[in-house]
């Protein structure tokens, strides 16, 4: 019934792996679509935040009383509102959730730790008149040292920003605070007995600056809350169950008390998977006893919400004459911003995970400096990593003569083999990528003037983790399906493909929804390549419970036993030894039977989806260099990535299209800009510029399909891996356009200039 | 102060508004209208979400007074389809999948949509320049790209 679905050759299927019409995508083209500052309430209150002007300062007093005395305005609050909650201690998880942190990140308390840094909240009648309010907060400030960059933080000279840090991971741990928080690292064999074996050795600095995940949306949310202690909260955000537990656990509330929808969201990239306003918004609505709105200009986007993490790192790595690697070795520094947590145990795993060779060693430097707190952003931790791995094998397969794609294949990893830190690959499609990308027609095609040609590889190990999913059917043989992920890139359209894929119907009888906190089970955040991965699994588990109702109620009306029906394509169809005798029963006869019959139909599931995998991604680049100014253009660019298998082959493809152009910003572009006073200087999209449609060429998708076996239909995570290799790819391009090694993102014309005019980066 | 009384029409129907000096048509849009289709990504006329179609140009919304709006004449993305049919821009997009999260997709409708009343026939070049105004970070640009040149190729065709 739908045009746009043409089963694809070869398949199975009848949906899975063909583009179906999008659930959202009406409300989208048509306005209708509601996210984060789209929801109206009778007697909204309107709250903004007073934040930082200085890089690392004492909080010596506050003085809120002209705000609170100008009319309209209906409270204050500061970091006395928000509760105070003791040091996390370790061990630590991988990814730290440390209240004391983050009470202190909604709003400072003793000290504010970066340009941008939340001190005190107004809510009003109008935004107006808070914003006029919270000019007339009178902070007084004792400015002391700050710092910016991660090396320099790691020394123990540096500016301290905690008095009560100290670093974790060393053996024995340090006696005095430190901005570092903790080091990770891995090991494996003899790097030294390597590099000797090697013929090449290169070793080189590599430097990424902290760039946004530029959603277009800025953060944005509505609380009411009520005498009874009952919060409802509506938000844009990547996981709404996520953003209730850290709510309870903050502001000490029941979790069954907060009730979170999640909004349309108008982008995140990891951006989105923690909790900013949403804290002093509930705090201000429980003070007024009214409903408040908050909503983020684009600058308190830049200055306080996380960009990713900026790098530094030392890497070398040895290669025989025939292309063997014989050692790696790595150390990355990466800028925590104001508190810890910062991806370096992803980094580790990055650096060398693509290739199998025997001895690799990695370190990793979590450090504090006075910037925002570090978000994720798509594949956290692992773009810089590569840029820097894959940087020095565009180098060694030059200085070898090596072609750099062979040089690739001669050590990839293969199923079986092991990553540093220790994760033993299943199933994997590096090889196929690799043998994809060399003999595409983009690898032969020839170059122009000024033009070069960069290649690069990463690897991402994709999430599962805890989803929840609930089916229900209607008489009508129509069903609602409720997931608990916001869907950021169409996963919506990937659930009910899979559930229409399992019962056999009619994609289009399926609504999909996102259930708030209240109606589901908890669902981790969409974040982490997991939504079509683990989200998935829970509803083809809650698919496969109805079918096994259906099944029943169909063996009730035959009077027969269960085992005697079978399901085949929508319907119940009896077994060989009663063919003949029944006529099969449709699904939608099947749907108005139910009531009559027994009761309501519906599947559930909640799970812990175990087993994700590696998924690696490929990509081409070629740039023209302006010999004259030193600005780049991306002249083509294919992207190359095992995806498992594409459930919605459109949305697969915009995934890798929307990566490659982000690398393209981080590679050439984006960064972030401080003065000397440690305040961010470009906080709009005019002076952080993110590319633009003139910027870019089309983007080819090569959409390669290893299944995965841990899934049901061989999905891998899709979104992240393409930004893994995507910068790097676009620097080697650089590198070879202009005959020499580009260390420091982001390749801007001065940059690029200046290499070209003294023959040198360093 | 005292606010500004205005009359102007809004998708064709008249409306009538009052706003504050320093309130933009954006402002006006979301806040007074609940017209909320319109999106708000930057406040600054850098990112385009807030592109609406004023007396004929593609302008931002953020940088248009409400008071400056006497009788003017506004198409907003909540204006866009008519009779129940989507626009062919809006089909096009849904058909190429040229949208993922959704919050830049009715400035970029908007924009295209005044792009093609100009120029029926662009080239690939034109379209991309003619979006520059209007950033996307989700899709790379490539299949909005290919929808408003289908949409275009569709406009232009005998009979429709």
């Amino acid at each position: 019934m739908n045009e746009v679905s043409k089963k694809r050759a070869g398949s199975n299927y009848r949906w899975v792996g063909n583009n179906t019409p999008r659930p959202d995508g009406v409300d989208k083209v048509t306005g209708r679509a509601r996210y984060g500052d789209d929801m109206i309430l009778a007697g909204m209150l309107h709250a903004k935040i007073l934040r930082s002007p200085h890089a690392h300062a004492k909080i010596i007093s506050i003085d809120t009383s002209a705000a609170e005395a100008l009319k309209g305005v209906k409270a204050v609050l500061t970091s006395e509102a928000i509760p105070d909650h003791p040091m996390a201690k370790p061990p630590y998880a991988p990814i730290i959730n440390d209240f004391h942190d983050i009470s202190r990140n909604v709003m400072a308390r003793e000290k504010v730790l970066y340009d941008g840094h939340a001190v005190a909240a107004v809510a009003a009648t109008t935004e107006a008149i808070a914003r006029k309010a919270v000019k007339l907060i009178n902070v007084e400030y004792e400015a002391l040292p700050h710092v910016l960059d991660p090396f320099e933080g790691a020394q123990s000279d540096a500016p301290l920003l905690h008095t009560d840090q100290y670093t974790d991971g060393t053996d024995p741990m340090t006696s005095k605070p430190s901005n570092v928080f903790r080091t990770i690292s891995g090991e494996r064999g003899d790097v030294d007995k390597g590099f000797a074996e090697a013929d090449e050795v290169v070793e080189r600095e590599f430097r990424s600056q902290p760039v946004h995940q530029g959603y277009i949306e800025p953060m944005a949310c509505v609380v009411n809350t009520s005498e009874d202690g009952n919060v409802e909260l509506w938000t844009s955000t990547q996981g709404h169950f996520v953003a209730r537990t850290l709510l309870s656990n903050l502001l000490n509330i029941e979790m069954a008390k907060i009730r979170v929808t999640a909004s349309e969201i108008g982008g995140g990239f990891g951006g989105k998977t923690t909790i900013y306003a949403e804290p002093v918004a509930v705090r201000l609505s429980q003070m007024t006893s009214r409903p408040v709105r908050m909503a983020m200009t684009r600058s308190e986007v830049f200055r306080a919400t996380g960009p990713t993490v900026g790098s530094v790192c030392r890497i070398k790595m040895g290669v025989k004459k025939d292309g063997t690697i014989t050692a790696g070795a790595a150390d990355i520094w990466y800028q925590a911003g104001a508190f810890k947590g910062s991806p370096i145990g992803r980094a580790v795993d990055t650096f060398f995970s693509p290739y199998n060779f025997e001895n690799m060693k990695a370190i990793g430097y979590d450090v504090c400096v006075n910037r925002p707190k570090a978000a994720a952003y798509r594949a956290p931790g692992a773009p810089m990593a590569a840029f820097a791995t894959e940087g020095v094998l565009n180098e060694l397969a030059i200085k070898i003569g090596m072609d750099p794609i062979e040089l690739r294949l001669k050590n990839a990893v293969k199923d079986g083999d092991e990553s540093l830190m220790g994760t033993k690959h299943g199933h994997i499609g590096l090889i196929e990528v690799l043998e994809q990308a060399k003999n595409h027609p983009h690898y032969a095609a020839a170059l122009g003037k000024n033009q070069g040609r960069g290649f690069a590889v990463g690897y991402w190990l994709h999430g599962g983790g805890l989803s929840s999913a609930s089916l229900n059917l209607h008489d009508d043989g129509t069903l609602s399906l409720a997931t608990g992920n916001p869907d950021i890139g169409g996963s919506r359209s990937s659930m009910r493909v899979m559930a229409a894929e399992e019962l056999g119907i009619d994609v289009e009888l399926i609504k999909p929804i996102i259930a708030d906190t209240g109606s589901l089970g908890f669902s981790y955040l969409t974040a982490g390549s997991r939504t079509t991965y683990a989200t998935g699994m829970a509803v083809i588990n809650a698919t496969r419970e109805i079918i096994e109702k259906l099944r029943e109620l169909a063996a009730r009306k035959w009077d027969i036993s269960v085992e005697d029906v079978k399901w085949d394509s929508g319907q119940a169809v009896p077994s060989d030894a009663h063919k003949g005798e029944i006529k099969p029963l449709s699904f939608k006869e099947l749907a108005g039977m139910a009531m009559k019959m027994g009761g309501p139909v519906a599947g559930h599931s909640e799970i812990n989806a175990s087993g994700p995998g590696a998924a690696f991604c490929a990509q081409l680049v070629d740039v023209e260099v302006d010999p004259e100014t030193g600005f780049v253009s991306t002249k083509r660019h294919t992207v190359f990535q095992d995806v498992g298998r594409a459930i919605s082959p459109d949305y697969v493809e915009g995934q890798m299209q929307g990566a490659a152009v982000q690398g393209i910003g981080w590679a050439l572009n984006e960064e972030y800009i401080y003065n000397d006073q440690g305040r961010l200087q470009n906080t709009g999209f005019l002076d952080y510029r993110m590319p633009v449609a003139s910027d870019v060429p089309m983007i080819d998708a090569v959409l390669i399909e290893v299944p995965n076996p841990n899934h049901p239909y061989g999905v891998r995570g899709v979104g992240e891996p393409p930004l893994v290799s995507a910068p790097a790819a676009v620097a080697n391009a650089v590198e070879n356009a202009i005959g020499m090694t580009m260390s420091s993102l982001p390749l801007s014309p001065p940059k690029v200039l200046k290499a070209i005019e003294s023959g040198s980066t360093h | 102060m005292a606010k500004h009384s205005i009359t102007a029409t809004v998708n064709g129907d008249e409306v009538e508004f009052t706003c504050q000096p320093e309130q933009t048509l954006l402002d006006v849009l979301r806040g007074e209208l609940q017209l909320t289709g319109t999106k708000n990504g930057c406040g600054t006329g850098d990112c385009g979400a807030c592109t609406v179609i004023l007396n004929g140009c593609a302008i931002n919304a953020c940088l248009v007074l409400g008071a400056e709006l006497e009788r003017a004449e506004i198409e907003t993305i909540e204006g866009m389809a008519k009779g129940g049919e989507l626009h062919p821009l809006q089909q096009k997009f849904l058909d190429h999948a040229a949208l993922q999260c959704g919050i830049c997709t009715p400035g970029i409708l908007n924009m295209a949509k005044a792009l093609l009343e100009t120029n029926p026939d662009p080239t690939e070049t034109e379209v991309r320049f003619g979006l520059a105004g209007n950033l996307c970070r989700c899709t790379g640009y490539d299949k909005i790209v290919r929808a408003v040149m289908d949409a275009a190729a569709e406009m232009r065709a005998p009979g429709t």
